[in-house]
């Protein structure tokens, strides 16, 4: 009898314990000083794998064989505006990329000038950070090569990708990267996906692949780049669309 | 395990205290308790958000091995379905449909009850995710550490010589409540020191080095990651496997430290002395 009470005891004990400890969790979740002390670990996990990886580590690079039979659309899967359908509807013949900001000289490039940039293809895997990966081929210029041709000022930090795509409230996607992402040899603004001229679900007419950095990272529908000296001046501050909504700005892990 | 100076007598019994838990032993245990409980949530609160697992690099939906789904009864209420391997189950309100925030039934891997927050949210997720992982890989280190340099590994862990021989035959015996705790005065018992053992340097480092794999970063920084799990998706995979093996580690810890003597072990925990009566 003593044991029995003793063990419903426990029992309530431990499913209150539970309760109060998930609860907890969600009210702290909700606090202005809590997520700030849970956000200390991402530039320890930053710094921690930057000096863990050599700068130009690659990703590991597939065959023909490994590719997805089937490769997800996530996010915006077609922008849909009027100017995005305009262009979209030429074949992006009129679009043009413009690269500028803290650049010695601007450029505006056409996809036949990118097409004639040094270039890259490459099969990756693509990890989102739901938890699925997809396999893929990739051919795009490079963006060190591109970077180059512009030539970023001595105070440049970052590269920043604005996108013709908004969200149901009209916020526009933007992403960030710095220059040891933007000078790796895996990183490049691809044009074609399983050598075909990149289709609209995963970016038309042209999308950044980051390789060693979850799909989030890999901005869409990219518009216009723009060298920057920081991100707080854009949007809302933490250099991209998702980041402002609470994701990691470093993103590989 | 050194005995303890302490003995008393109360009610007519005679007690002795064994000193069983060496501070470090004792904090390190009750830090790691609450880091577990949250990387537990967080991490289903991630799982949520693509609740199915596969193997290899790839997560070709067709070829998932857990699939948590849902799906539109005839009566138009929605049903949780569970695929795993090739196998289906209704699982309705505790897997695939659970009740959400407004008590109304909703698509979810793990119900809210189960997760970090408990709400879907993925990015506060991986943040509580990723920071209670350090506090769990520091607190092992502390812990690890202090068992290699103080013998407590030596000691009370590994099994002592030919203690494993002769033990199989004997092992109904040896799981019968009263012999169980009358063995837990003496210290470890076998079952103990090896399902300690495994946890320790099996489950844990299994846990942190698939939780790593799944980083693209760290597989460009070391590619063996990958090969060694055979995939990302693996990784992720046998990550979870991990976790419920933990899960059902805690299930039997808890079991144990009842039929043994709830009151006088969790007291050891803090204090780390153990009552013996007299004799035992």
């Amino acid at each position: 009898m003593k044991t029995l009470s003793r063990r419903g005891l426990l029992k309530r004990l431990l499913g209150s314990a539970g309760l109060l400890v998930l609860s907890g969790c969600d009210r702290l979740s909700q606090t202005r000083w809590f997520p700030p002390l849970l956000e200390t670990a991402e530039p320890v996990n930053r710094t921690l794998h930057h000096l863990l990886a050599h700068r130009d580590a690659v990703a590991r690079e597939f065959t023909e064989a490994d590719l997805s039979p089937r490769f997800p659309s996530n996010g915006t899967y077609d922008p849909d505006t009027p100017a995005y359908n305009l262009l979209r509807a030429s074949g992006f013949r009129d679009w043009q990329l413009e690269v500028g900001g803290a650049v010695e000289r601007p450029v505006r490039l056409s996809l036949a000038a990118l097409r004639a940039l040094p270039a890259r293809t490459q099969i990756t895997r693509h990890d989102c950070v739901e938890g699925w990966s997809a396999i893929a081929k990739w051919r795009g210029v490079r963006l060190g090569a591109l970077l180059e041709q512009v030539g970023p000022l001595p105070q440049a930090r970052y590269v920043m990708f604005f996108c013709f795509d908004r969200d149901g409230n009209g916020a526009h996607y933007y992403e960030s990267i710095d220059f040891e992402d933007a000078y790796h040899p895996q990183t490049i603004l691809a044009y074609e996906w399983n050598d075909e001229p990149l289709p609209v679900p995963y970016g038309a007419p042209l999308r950044l692949r980051v390789e060693r950095q979850l799909g989030y990272k890999m901005a869409k529908y990219i518009d216009r780049i723009e060298v920057v000296e920081s991100l707080k001046p854009f949007m809302g501050g933490k250099g991209g669309y998702w980041e402002d909504r609470g994701y990691e700005w470093y993103a590989g892990i | 395990m050194g005995e303890g100076p302490h003995s008393d007598s109360a009610g007519g019994a005679r007690w002795r205290r064994l000193y069983r838990h060496s501070p470090v032993v004792r904090v390190t245990h009750w830090i790691n308790f609450p880091v577990l409980v949250i990387l537990l949530g967080s991490g289903l609160q991630i799982f949520n958000a693509h609740p199915s697992l596969y193997w290899g690099n790839r997560s070709d939906a067709d070829r998932a091995l857990l699939a948590l789904g849902a799906r539109r009864a005839p009566d138009g209420s929605l049903q949780g379905i569970t695929q795993l391997l090739g196998r289906e189950f209704d699982t309705t309100g505790w897997l695939g449909v659970s009740k959400g925030a407004h008590g109304r039934p909703e698509i979810r891997g793990f119900p809210t009850w189960a997760t970090i927050p408990g709400p879907r949210w993925l990015a506060m997720g991986r943040r509580w995710h990723l920071f209670f992982a350090w506090l769990f890989v520091l607190n092992g280190l502390v812990y690890v550490g202090h068992s290699l340099a103080q013998g407590h590994l030596r000691r009370e862990l590994l099994p002592a010589r030919g203690e494993l021989r002769g033990f199989g035959p004997t092992l109904r015996q040896h799981l019968h409540p009263r012999r169980l705790r009358a063995d837990s005065a003496r210290g470890y018992n076998l079952l103990q020191k090896l399902s300690y053992l495994s946890v320790i340097f099996l489950l844990a480092p299994l846990a942190i080095l698939t939780g790593l794999t799944m980083s693209p970063w760290l597989d460009a920084a070391f590619p063996g990651l990958i090969t060694l799990f055979d995939g990302r998706q693996s990784a992720r995979t046998i990550h979870f496997l991990a976790a419920l093996g933990l899960v059902l580690f805690f299930l039997i810890h808890i079991t144990m430290v009842v039929v043994v003597g709830p009151v006088n072990h969790t007291r050891a925990m803090f204090t780390g002395r153990l009552r013996i009566r007299e004799g035992e």
